[in-house]
């Protein structure tokens, strides 16, 4: 193991923001430079912090950081493992983008833009590092209440029609999140994630039908942020609704779901765990493939692009989850390549969609005739190559994590299924993305349009495509890369080990 | 004698019952009201987690055979916590909502 050269390194993605947050917050509403600058330089550090933290995790070292040093399992720790590492990493490289694409016009539209932002990040990253489960729900409070603010950041009705649903629901989810701990912790006598591993299996068979309720508890509340059949409704809405880069930073946010049901599903209810081994096993891949079969049909149907980008967030979820609900580490490698490429275009997305709404003028980003944009030419070129990217054709990254997933289900019981849904899923899809640009860029009417985008705007846009498209061409090592994460994700007893036995 | 446990678990019983029905209401006042009560029982529900004991300590020393478990009381702390900030944060979203939109249904008009 190298010694790192901090102690303290692994809080380094959750204080730096914190820290630049109040910053910015002391800054009050004056100072709209210091507070960018401060947002640039939180991010840009938090960023480094987490490359410095994929380097460290790279060659499968599992690292703890006991907050206040107490002793494992009573103290609350932090854990970096591959995955963990390339979550946060995805995080900050979103943020960084979604953050430039802010500075340029909409954190003029309320003061507290940084401020909530760089709340999100904490919580965000936090969420990811996490081992200990009180600690989870506190960082999912933490990036949600920063959500709900966000949500309705800018005003105008449909923001808070958007917002309250997410609100209200999300409340909900929370008492239950509160709740399904609470039994965990009645029957485990244990917050600690390693820790309730190790006793979740040894439960008795009195106890058995408590805990199962209590993880079933859990399962629905990480089902609900990560916006599963039947859960997602409140998404669609909130997300077509919502500033563009809050929509691109909320790409993030279901991923947060998935990576806790991952956690949790693998190394707690996974396997040799008692009563509750294989808690999802039965379930998870036919509720992914219906969440796929809804997010492709709200993608035919929607009427505006952003709203058509929304469901295609849920589709991703689906096929995603498609992958993780396999159980293997084959499934769950080509999900890790899938999510990464699927989290970045459609936060791409949701920024494009952006750009043709205020080039549009009036008719905005409804998928009906317009006025001629006066980009068009740019606009519609990087349109076509985002939609491209999402919808998976060959070569692109898209169309590489889909056959990662499809090779891993081909020698399961599930392989024509999760083949022919996925296969259809993709080819609608396409249509409706090719449908949306025709409408979009050719049939033009008089109509004034809107005003000429900023040059400054398609740097991230760019940046994203640009990532995307190394995603691609680097898929090779990063494949093999997913391969060794998925495969300690596996190895829980390393993970349990590591907790327990080191951290002190 | 009503046992400790048996008025605990009702109460528990009644405030969710009670706060699932405001729940219910699609109005956003009625559902803010049916939040907190959720949020306490929920809250009660996690202090009993630790089992519920009367006149024992909260600490494990010598000489000290039965104790009652601190960690859910210093949970539900924080839940309360912030379930406070998440009360006035719905709070003020309920009555901007009204504001603007002209009404309280949580779709933000009317069914």
């Amino acid at each position: 193991m190298t010694e790192p050269v901090f102690y303290h390194w692994m809080v380094a993605p959750v204080v730096i923001p914190l820290v630049a947050a109040m910053c910015c917050l002391l800054a009050g509403k004056s100072l709209l430079s210091v507070r960018r600058l401060l947002g640039l330089g939180g991010i840009t550090a938090s960023l480094a912090a987490a490359i410095y933290m994929f380097v460290m995790a790279w060659d499968g070292t599992i690292f703890t950081y006991g907050l206040g040093e107490w002793p494992m399992p009573y103290g609350i720790v932090f854990v970096l493992d591959r995955l963990s590492a390339t979550m946060v990493l995805l995080t900050n490289v979103l943020a960084l983008f979604a953050y430039l694409y802010g500075l340029s016009g909409d954190d003029e539209e309320g003061a507290f833009f940084h401020f909530l932002f760089l709340m999100q990040i904490t919580g965000i990253n936090g969420a990811f590092l996490t081992g200990d489960m009180f600690n989870l729900f506190v960082f999912f409070e933490i990036l949600l209440l920063t959500a709900y603010v966000l949500a309705v950041y800018g005003g105008g009705a449909d923001r808070l029609k958007g917002g309250m649903r997410y609100v209200f629901l999300n409340l909900i989810g929370s008492a239950l999140f509160l709740i399904g701990v609470g039994v965990l912790y009645g029957i485990t006598g244990t917050l600690n994630m390693a820790d309730m591993a190790v006793k979740a299996a040894q439960v008795g068979p009195g106890d058995a039908m408590m805990l199962k309720a209590g993880a079933f508890l859990m399962m629905v509340v990480f089902s609900m942020k990560a916006a599963i059949f039947p859960l997602y409704f409140w998404l669609p809405k909130a997300y077509a609704s919502v500033t563009a880069p809050v929509a691109a930073i909320y790409a993030i946010m279901t991923k947060v779901g998935v990576y806790a049901l991952i956690r949790t599903t693998i190394l707690i209810f996974g396997d040799d765990r008692g009563f509750v081994t294989g808690l999802l096993d039965d379930y998870l891949l036919p509720l992914a493939l219906l969440t796929l079969v809804m997010g492709t049909i709200g993608v035919a149907a929607a009427r505006s692009l952003r709203l058509m980008v929304a469901y295609m967030v849920i589709a991703s979820v689906g096929t995603i989850l498609v992958g993780v609900g396999l159980y293997t580490p084959d499934g769950l490698s080509g999900s890790l390549y899938y999510m990464v490429h699927s989290t970045l275009i459609s936060a791409g997305l949701f920024l494009l969609a952006d750009m043709i709404l205020n080039e549009r003028g009036g008719s905005k980003d409804r998928l009906e005739p317009g006025p001629v944009m006066p980009n068009i030419v740019l606009l519609g070129m990087t349109f076509m190559i985002a939609m491209i990217i999402a919808a998976g054709l060959p070569p692109m990254s898209g169309f590489l994590g889909k056959v990662f997933i499809l090779s891993a289900a081909a020698d399961t019981r599930w392989h024509e299924l999760a083949w022919i849904v996925m296969l259809t899923g993709s080819f609608f899809t396409l249509v409706a993305a090719a449908r949306a640009g025709s409408m979009l860029f050719w049939k033009t009417n008089t109509a004034p349009a809107g005003e000429r985008t900023r040059a400054q705007r398609y740097l991230p846009v760019a940046g994203i495509l640009l990532v995307l498209l190394l995603w691609v061409g680097f898929a090779g090592p990063i494949s093999e890369h997913m391969d060794r994460t998925a495969a300690q994700a596996f190895e829980t007893s390393n993970y349990i080990q590591a907790v327990m036995g080191g951290g002190q | 004698m009503i046992s400790f446990e048996l008025l605990v678990s009702v109460t528990i019983a009644v405030l969710v019952a009670m706060g699932v029905y405001l729940v219910l209401r699609a109005r956003t006042f009625p559902v803010v009201l049916g939040l907190s009560l959720i949020s306490y029982a929920v809250n009660l529900f996690l202090f009993s987690m630790g089992r519920l004991e009367v006149g024992s300590p909260p600490i494990l020393q010598d000489g000290v055979e039965v104790y009652t478990d601190p960690l859910p009381q210093a949970l539900v702390l924080t839940a309360i916590v912030i379930g406070f900030g998440m009360t006035a944060f719905s709070i003020i979203l309920a009555v901007k909502a009204y504001v603007e939109l002209g009404s309280d249904h949580v779709d933000g008009e009317e069914p």
